[in-house]
């Protein structure tokens, strides 16, 4: 049974990780084949940065996330300190299960749904082209604020209830009583929440592929189009690359400190299906 | 003496359900004051109130002669050691007490000062760059002591701050808080379930009961004197017997007329008796005013705690004689050893040991801890 | 004028979450309004049930088995194969990670954390190339083929079929299934195990009345998070299956790029309200397995 279960478990790992290891080798090909391994070459890794308008959306996606996750962080920490103040219960519950809708529904009908508006309102105001960067940012904010949400009111759950009052009942404004003693008490949820909210977006496809207009391509939407024709080894040198970017993001906060890659960590665990 | 703190008539509810019913308090100037009663109460309410976390639905709280009703808690010259500490915990030693200096920005070698000032004053020198959740309770404890106190506040007030410690640092902290009041010379209003506790420490104990004050007095007032059957019952063991004051310094119960020394009662007036197991002497069956069959015998150390039975009456005496189970004695009662009250709401409720055990009680006792 | 301290600050915390509330409002409510909107509206905005009743309907020409060409209701059966392919998927993930999540609860403390990270991994890689990875090795000329001539085997014809679609399914959303599990399993004191071993529970016993109904909830967050993305997806079935095998998402998907926005709703609308009462009956479910008939 023993050496079963390590049999077993040593499979289920070559499962996960053969397309990884696949991905990562061929990027490396000298041929254009993505079967047979005809020579070690950096010729793709080349044409990647060749490739401008796959640069452009590297850019474009990183410009997003950091707004999305940005507006989503403040945004979504103050609802927690609301939602948690909140008295009356049906308001709260009413909040609470609005609150869960994005993480429950496909992304597809998130996506869809928002289209529809957006489309709704372009006509109504009489805008040509209604899918634009704004709309992929409202989009954006709005899956990635739940995920902020429930970071941060855990924390507020824990927090002692007489903690703001005591700094209150030392001298402080109910103001300053959140900024000096509430707020580095919430700080590991909201840096998680904002990491998570960063990782969400940079990841996402399907929301996306709705909500954006033709001017703004993230780099998912890039990965699509490009996998729509037949892929050259130049795709999997950028996955390796972006693989590997995420790698050495984890291991530096896994060696800088054991909260950051918890949250790096729960990021991950709890970003649902982008799909 | 100056009183400092006046509540009048004070009404608070919580949905609906009362839980300061009409109170009425002074706090004077430089006194140890203590809140007692079993939880739910309003003691803690009372405390809320003085802080500025809770508003009164009816009534005034006056801080010397000034109505501070509508005083939010960071303008109150009032500081609070709250029940688990509220320590900060993104905070050292030094910070947490240094913090509402920082926010009055005091400038850094008076602030210095007087955060040390605070450290030797709770005993906590050499601890200041510790995290707080590094120290034991005791020390978290003092530190939310000294942070309280750095302010200079004109009142600390102490919500069951020893609830969490265990007996002896209990003890050794009572004590402690007494010389810190001494040595400060602030007012401390102190609210905890613990009668001996209350007892030990304060200059006035004030007894709340459902949301009304029972009694105000000194230790040895309530101790001694109490005003009804729910104190005497609160405070020490008592047995508490249905009387009739035949005159002035005459009062019948059990059966027997015993001489005492409380009068101004009407005639044949219904009371309370009030005798504590302590003043009753153990004597032989021939010299006893009451005679009666012991029930149950524990040894609790220094003294036996001994159940009779006196006419159906189950009395607690405690004693260091040693007594038998089932063994009929004589008892005898000095007059200065009872102390009649007035009927009231609570008589008949308190006083028989018929249910009485040990484990009862503690288990009752950690029952209300756990509620508080 | 405010009065008291306890009403200033629920007048700050007010203030202080209506901006989410509004925002919730305008682009989570509304939006789903909206789908609704659509899917009962034709292209002038006039209110009709023919975009729903087109998904129950609408028919298309197949090839019977034995040749010869018939009809059959196109959207019910792609809506048929969505829920065949995901339950099947799910449930291959659950025979899958289920065990797998319980060796790694029962390894080291160190061992743990490693497999668990490990299992993260490949989640770090953005789906569309975890499912071109896929592709990559399941067709016909793909890496796998090539393996199995030199060991003078296959080929095998996999990319195209429904195994491909599930295989990538499996693939992209089994640590979906893994965490929840294993999380449950982690938290569980290792006493109630020996408690159950102790009153006379052989190992499957244990297995059986101790670890299974106190893992419960933890597969149920796992199914749901598995059916919902296979229920959905629009892109591993155009990968994988070569086009071959529309599923419910590529449907609406198909019907977003032909702009007929007002069919694409309903579709959305129809799976929306299907997943809303597959999840209260699973809820019901679940309560009823994890605290007895009476709880509930």
């Amino acid at each position: 049974m023993k050496t079963a279960s390590k049999i077993f478990t040593g499979l289920m790992f070559l499962f996960l990780f053969a397309p990884i290891v696949i991905l990562l080798v061929f990027s490396f090909n000298e041929a254009k084949s993505t079967s047979v391994f005809s020579g070690f070459s950096l010729r793709w890794y080349r044409e990647l940065f060749r490739d401008t308008e796959t640069l452009k959306t590297v850019r474009n996606t990183l410009v997003l996330a950091v707004c999305a996750a940005g507006v989503s962080t403040v945004m979504g920490t103050a609802a927690a300190v609301g939602i948690d103040r909140m008295r009356s219960k049906y308001l709260r519950s009413a909040l609470d299960t609005v609150t869960n809708i994005p993480m429950i529904n496909p992304d597809i009908i998130t996506g869809i749904s928002m289209m529809l508006m957006f489309v709704f309102a372009g006509r109504l105001f009489g805008f040509a082209n209604s899918l634009s960067f704004s709309t992929l940012l409202i989009a954006h904010i709005t899956f990635c604020l739940p995920y902020v949400i429930l970071q941060v009111l855990p924390k507020l759950r824990q927090m002692d209830a007489s903690l703001p009052e005591a700094a209150m009942d030392l001298g402080c404004t109910p103001w300053r009583a959140f900024w000096k003693v509430e707020l580095p008490e919430l700080l590991p949820g909201v840096v998680t929440g904002m990491i998570m909210a960063f990782t969400l977006s940079l990841d996402d496809f399907v929301i996306s592929y709705f909500t954006t207009g033709t001017g703004f391509q993230t780099l998912p939407i890039r990965i699509y189009n490009m996998t729509k024709k037949t892929v050259t080894p130049k795709m999997y040198a950028l996955a390796t690359i972006i693989f590997f970017v995420i790698l050495t993001l984890l291991l530096i906060s896994n060696l800088t400190g054991r909260s950051d890659s918890q949250a790096l960590n729960s990021a991950k665990r709890e970003k649902k299906t982008k799909n | 003496m100056d009183k400092i703190i006046e509540l009048k008539n004070i009404t608070k509810s919580f949905d609906g359900e009362v839980v300061l019913d009409n109170i009425s308090l002074d706090i004077y100037d430089n006194e140890f004051i203590t809140l007692l009663g079993p939880s739910g109460c309003g003691k803690t309410t009372t405390l809320r109130l003085i802080g500025g976390f809770e508003t009164p639905d009816a009534g005034d709280i006056l801080f010397m002669g000034r109505r501070i009703n509508d005083l939010p808690p960071h303008k109150r010259n009032v500081n609070t050691v709250f029940q688990r500490y509220a320590l900060f915990p993104h905070l050292n030693v030094f910070e947490n007490i240094a913090f509402p200096l920082r926010e009055r920005k005091t400038p850094k070698a008076e602030l210095e000062q007087r955060v040390n000032e605070m450290l030797s004053l709770v005993a906590l020198k050499g601890f200041e760059h510790r995290s707080v959740s590094s120290l034991s309770g005791g020390q978290q404890q003092r530190v939310a002591i000294a942070r309280a106190l750095v302010g200079k506040p004109r009142v600390l007030l102490l919500d069951e701050p020893l609830a969490a410690l265990d007996l002896k640092l209990r003890k050794d902290m009572q004590q402690e808080l007494k010389n810190i009041q001494k040595a400060t010379g602030i007012t401390f209003v102190f609210v905890t379930h613990d009668q001996e506790e209350a007892l030990s420490m304060s200059d006035t104990i004030v007894v709340i009961s459902e949301g009304r004050i029972q009694q105000i007095g000194s230790s040895q007032d309530v101790y001694n004197e109490p005003k009804n059957a729910f104190v005497a019952d609160f405070i020490g063991e008592s047995n508490i017997v249905d009387g009739v004051m035949l005159q002035d310094k005459l009062v019948s119960f059990s059966g027997h007329t015993f001489p005492c020394v409380d009068g101004g009662f009407g005639p044949s007036e219904a009371v309370d008796v009030v005798v504590r197991p302590e003043d009753v002497d153990i004597v032989a069956l021939d010299k006893g005013q009451l005679t009666g069959v012991v029930t149950s015998v524990t040894f609790m150390g220094v003294h036996y705690e001994v159940i009779v039975d006196i006419g159906g009456f189950k009395w607690m005496i405690q004693t260091t004689d040693y007594v038998g189970v089932d063994e009929r004695i004589g008892l005898y009662i000095e007059p200065d050893a009872i102390h009649i009250m007035k009927k009231s709401e609570y008589s008949g409720l308190y006083g028989d040991y018929a249910s009485f055990s040990n484990e009862f009680d503690e288990l009752s006792d950690a029952e209300s801890e756990g509620a508080e | 004028m405010i009065k008291d301290t306890a009403r200033r600050r629920s007048f700050v915390t007010g203030l202080v979450s209506a901006p989410y509330e509004l925002w919730a409002v305008l682009f989570i409510l509304v939006p789903l309004a909206f789908v609704a909107y659509y899917a009962f509206t034709d292209n002038d905005f006039r209110f009709t049930t023919d975009n729903i009743t087109r998904f129950f309907t609408a028919t298309s020409p197949v090839v019977n088995a034995d040749g010869t060409l018939g009809q059959t209701h196109t959207y019910l059966l792609i809506t048929w194969r969505s829920l065949k392919l995901a339950v099947i998927s799910t449930v291959v993930c659950l025979l899958l990670g289920y065990p797998l999540a319980y060796f790694i609860s029962r390894s080291s403390p160190r061992a743990q954390k490693t497999m668990m990270t490990l299992i993260m991994i490949p989640m770090w890689m953005n789906f569309l190339i975890r499912t071109y990875a896929w592709m990559t090795i399941l067709w016909d000329k793909g890496i796998l083929n090539h393996a199995l001539g030199r060991l003078g085997l296959g080929p095998v014809h996999i990319i195209g079929t429904e195994t491909a679609v599930v295989i990538g399914m499996v693939y992209d959303y089994l640590p979906y299934m893994i965490l929840p599990v294993y999380s449950v399993m982690a938290k569980m004191d290792p006493k109630l195990l020996e408690a159950a071993r102790d009153l006379g529970c052989a190992p499957t016993g244990v297995l059986r009345r101790v670890i299974l109904p106190l893992s419960l909830p933890g597969v149920v967050n796992g199914v749901t998070m598995v059916l919902i993305p296979s229920i959905s997806t629009f892109y591993i079935s155009q990968k994988l299956g070569k086009g071959l095998f529309f599923l419910l998402g590529d449907a609406i998907e198909g019907q977003y790029t032909a702009n007929n926005l007002h069919f694409a709703a309903a579709i959305a609308f129809i799976l929306m309200v299907a997943l809303l009462a597959a999840m209260a009956v699973m809820r019901r479910l679940t309560n009823k397995y994890t605290y007895g008939e009476s709880a509930a």
